[in-house]
């Protein structure tokens, strides 16, 4: 499917999850180019509770951007 | 905007998080979500009886804004048990399937759960938008 320019894509969604968390590896989809699903593995997960792993998610992307240019991220946190 | 009024706004807030013991922020009402992702978090609740607080936080963008700088959270739904941020719709939906969230509520499990509504999309065929938010116990 063709994103628009601007707009993040799945790829650079998954760049940025696995740049910003140390070990990580990230499944990302999109069906539309704002609505995203993402599965992300971390052992830095390990010990957190699920807030505290999406907020360490959540805390990569600008304020405002999440409900914004992304509509919605849908995530899953395991530990490897 | 004064200060002073985002300043009632987020005292009200946090009094509504502290005075109702189970709460959701949401886009529209639990009879009418405007957003799939408020719909399923709904359904999680009424699948398990529990009875809960709403607020629609569409009315007044400040609602959200105020919000998510008091719980530290980004997106919508919101749900609060007893004060404390449990999560948005992917982690009540990871609670409800692991039979976790009738702990977290306090109702008893159902033999036989039924399974989560797949999310939907944005845009319910636009029902009329509910001005007042809706406070119900």
């Amino acid at each position: 499917m063709h994103y628009p320019e601007g707009m993040p894509s799945p790829e650079e969604l998954r760049q940025r999850i696995e740049n910003g968390i140390p070990g990580a590896s990230a499944e990302v989809r999109s069906v539309d180019g704002v609505h995203f699903d993402a599965v992300v593995t971390a052992p830095s997960f390990d010990g957190m509770s699920r807030i505290e792993r999406h907020r360490l998610v959540y805390g990569l992307f600008e304020n405002g951007e999440l409900g914004g240019a992304i509509h919605a991220l849908s995530l899953k946190t395991e530990t490897p | 905007m004064s200060e002073q009024t985002e300043n009632t706004l987020r005292t009200a807030i946090a009094d509504a998080i502290s005075s109702n013991e189970v709460i959701l922020f949401m886009k529209g009402t639990p009879e009418q979500p405007m957003c799939g992702f408020s719909a399923r978090t709904v359904a999680a609740l009424n699948a398990l009886g529990a009875s809960f607080a709403a607020v629609d936080v569409l009315p007044d963008p400040r609602i959200r804004q105020e919000l998510s700088s008091l719980s530290n959270w980004p997106t919508i739904p919101q749900l609060f048990v007893k004060g404390d941020l449990i999560g948005g719709c992917d982690i009540v939906t990871e609670l409800y399937e692991s039979g976790e969230l009738a702990g977290t509520l306090g109702v008893e499990q159902p033999t036989e759960p039924a399974p989560a509504p797949p999310a939907e999309e944005d845009g319910y065929s636009s029902p009329p938008l509910e001005i007042e938010n809706n406070l119900k116990g």
